[in-house]
């Protein structure tokens, strides 16, 4: 093949992915190292790329102490029970205590947040989200991270991390291709910041079709971060922890603004409000510590939201469906109407013309709410993500390893979905992360870390051929059939995102078998898995596009590949309403309270399992 | 759905290529004009739809459950930091103008160049402090939140 290799070498902080966490990242480096060579790869375009690219109508991770609202231990409290216990207390605690100030940046850089006129403080939806006009949130913290960044590439898929052959399991930069050139992209560097993202589209989505696209996260959200990282030998942790979102039926509308602000509510089939009805027996699978109606009634402790997706479940499930949310009431209000509106506008427009489709005016008629197809992920209500090292003030010696947001591989940095058991970072936190990542990653440099790394021209060289392998797959079979996509000697991109989705959706709890699995179940699933896997090798891409395609289907592929280890190894069902283990129905705290470790052997591509340590700040919550 | 390019409209200029996140405004090579290439991995972002100096590009619901006749048109104006939108329903009952702000400030100026800012001190170095802090946390004079000062610890396994 007749593309380019483009070296960059010689830098310090490669930022691998530029969304929220990648920008974070490249701005917050610049400070921390004045004269370190930073560098953004980008699979997209850094002004619209990664999951804000649409735009945010809230920020939903600010503490407020400035007007006196949190403190960082309340949203510790708070991540932790939604997430029913499961969570890296340290690294939430440590993002919690610096989130504010990332929040008071992005407002002096020009992002519009609302003010409540009473207070003079920033309008909140809920205590924890204050809303903002987000079209350009993107924009706008993509301007600060390319004024801090030597050299951006956009439109580089990064396929594999370089590693280090002077000293084991340390990371050495980065390799990929331009999806518009096809040329070979080596990106030599002592430190690596992961700022990729979660995975969408590796469950089956209930639309079909077109459709397929309007998932709840970006389609381009391919598992980049995982499927990096678990390559590269990193250790995972809760990957099993994948998200079932309650949403505006087909077009996946967020709700949160319309429960916090607009106090809209749902309500069966029937017209009856239902949740309260499945609580006794739910209280009986996961226990009072987790589902405590009462207590959640007289403080500000939430329901969890798996919990509250297990009675939506069931009660769809019983017959009662659909479930509605009723807008009528709130809507008769223009100011609430027109922010209801504008809510969609500013995060998901498909919602909005759907309902310009279907001629739903929520003023009039109460529309309907669904169920998602599962996503695996690290920044919403879940913590899926590396293993990482938290700050050194904060975590425990289990926790702790030098540096901060640094997974087990030395030099590879995470932020955003990348880094496991941080739940409810979202945008805000998703940033800071980046910066905290950047700070640790210039110390890391100035002690010596990353002193002597050698890469051989045959581990590029490797690399490089392996990139361009479906291309070449391609032209040595298209021939021996006609026409079409039917060849015996290979898959393309799309068929073999159809096979991912179709094994994950039916063996490890997809939306067609009601989230529920099972041991064998699982250990069927894994051994289609491992075919698919060498399906993939022979997956054939007919253009540069298609390539991008295959590459982000293997990253897929991993990504789901650690689900299906995690949920195997968890028996126990922690999170009921994000999937279920019907062979351990309920929650088991005796066995179950630890934090689930993976490693996968980047040369056998075994998996081991581990548990580690949950430990928590407070004995009680402070109610 | 997705996006899709009037032929009328679209002169062919690539500004919604060079934005798509998805990778999939490509240009025809036909008609030199932009077209959708995978719509199934079209999320609606309208990123094209407000990238496009022609206005040529729009989006029909996706076809497996929106029914034809609606449409949401944007314009977004960098100059004046606001974002214009139209929501047109089938049965032609609504139709709605809705006008956002996108910035509060003129792009660029207000992000300062840390490259030129005073660096870090070894102090600061050596403490959890990122730039601008502990200023920026609170805007007064407080300092970092600790385990210490919040009276917490890290304790293994508790209930609660």
């Amino acid at each position: 093949m007749a593309f380019e290799t483009i070296i960059e070498d010689g830098i310090d902080i490669l930022v691998a992915g530029a969304g929220l966490g990648g920008t974070g990242a490249a701005w917050e480096a610049r400070f921390w190292g004045q004269d370190k060579k930073i560098v953004i790869a980008e699979k997209a375009n850094i002004n619209r790329s990664g999951a804000v690219a649409q735009g945010l109508y809230a920020i939903n991770c600010y503490m407020g102490t400035r007007w006196g609202e949190n403190n960082p231990e309340d949203h510790v409290r708070y991540a932790r029970i939604d997430l029913m216990g499961m969570v890296r207390e340290d690294l939430l605690f440590d993002m919690a205590r610096h989130v504010d100030s990332t929040v008071h940046q992005f407002e002096e850089w020009g992002l519009p947040l609302m003010r409540n006129p009473k207070t003079g403080s920033y309008q909140r939806e809920g205590r924890w989200q204050i809303m903002i006009h987000g079209e350009s949130y993107k924009p706008i913290v993509a301007e600060a991270a390319v004024k801090s960044a030597d050299k951006v590439y956009n439109r580089i898929c990064i396929t594999h991390l370089l590693m280090d052959e002077s000293k084991e399991n340390r990371v050495a930069g980065a390799v990929g291709f331009n999806v518009r050139t096809g040329n070979f992209h080596v990106f030599k560097s002592k430190t690596v910041v992961v700022g990729a993202g979660g995975a969408s589209n590796i469950y089956k989505p209930r639309s079909v079709g077109e459709g397929a696209g309007r998932v709840w996260y970006a389609p381009w959200s391919s598992g980049s971060a995982y499927g990096l990282m678990i390559d590269a030998g990193a250790k995972m942790t809760q990957m099993e922890n994948r998200i079932v979102l309650a949403r505006f039926k087909d077009g996946y509308g967020p709700v949160g603004a319309y429960f916090l602000h607009l106090k809209t509510y749902t309500q069966n089939g029937l017209g009856q409000e239902y949740e309260s009805n499945w609580f006794p027996s739910l209280q009986k699978m996961v226990g009072k510590e987790y589902l405590d109606p009462e207590a959640s009634h007289l403080s500000h402790r939430p329901i969890p939201t798996c919990l509250r997706n297990h009675a939506f479940i069931s009660e769809v499930n019983a017959g009662r469906g659909p479930i509605h949310m009723v807008t009528m009431e709130a809507f008769q209000d223009p100011h609430l109407e027109e922010i209801g509106w504008h809510n969609f506008l500013g995060m998901t427009v498909g919602q909005a013309t759907l309902w310009a489709a279907t001629d739903v005016d929520p003023k009039y008629q109460n529309p309907e709410l669904t169920t998602s197809e599962p996503y695996v992920m690290g920044s919403h209500a879940t913590g899926c993500g590396a293993w990482c090292s938290g700050p050194e003030d904060v975590s425990p010696p289990e926790y702790f390893w030098g540096y901060n947001r640094m997974t087990t591989v030395e030099g590879l940095f995470g932020a955003g979905d990348a880094v496991g058991g941080t739940p409810h970072a979202f945008s805000s936190g998703s940033f800071t992360e980046g910066r905290l990542a950047a700070k640790a990653a210039c110390k890391y440099i100035d002690e010596g870390k990353a002193d002597g790394i050698v890469v051989s021209q045959k581990q590029i060289e490797d690399r490089r051929k392996q990139i361009y392998k479906p291309l070449e797959h391609y032209t040595t079979y298209r021939n021996e059939i006609v026409a079409g996509s039917v060849n015996p000697n290979y898959i393309n991109p799309r068929q073999g995102l159809d096979r991912l989705q179709k094994l994950m959706d039916e063996y490890c709890g997809g939306v067609t078998v009601s989230y529920m699995t099972n041991e064998k179940l699982l250990n069927i699933g894994l051994m289609k898995m491992k075919i698919l896997e060498e399906d993939l090798e022979k997956i054939a891409a007919e253009d540069i596009h298609e390539l991008l395609r295959a590459w982000e289907l293997k990253h897929r592929h991993l990504s789901a590949e650690a689900v299906f280890q995690h949920t195997l190894f968890r028996k126990e069902t922690r999170w009921p309403g994000y999937y279920y283990r019907g062979d351990c129905m309920k929650l088991d705290d005796e066995n179950w309270h630890v934090l689930t470790v993976s490693r996968r052997d980047p040369k056998t591509g075994e998996y081991t399992m581990e548990k580690a340590p949950c430990y928590h700040l407070v004995g009680k919550d402070g109610e | 759905m997705p996006t899709f390019a009037y032929m009328t409209r679209c002169d062919g200029c690539g500004h919604c290529v060079d934005i798509c996140p998805s990778d999939i405004m490509h240009i025809d090579k036909t008609y030199r004009r932009a077209f959708n290439l995978e719509p199934n991995m079209c999320w609606e972002c309208y990123s094209c739809v407000k990238a496009c100096p022609m206005n040529a590009i729009d989006v029909r619901g996706y076809a497996d459950f929106a029914p034809l006749g609606h449409s949401v048109r944007a314009v977004r104006d960098e100059e004046k930091g606001v974002i214009a939108w139209r929501i047109k329903f089938r049965n032609g009952k609504k139709d709605l103008n809705l006008l956002a702000p996108i910035t509060t400030k003129p792009w660029g100026k207000h992000i300062p160049q840390l490259k030129d800012v005073p660096g870090p001190s070894q102090e600061m170095r050596n403490s959890e402090l990122l730039y601008n802090e502990p200023k920026y946390i609170r805007l007064d004079e407080g300092g970092l939140h600790t385990l210490e000062s919040n009276g917490l610890k890290m304790m293994e396994g508790v209930y609660y």
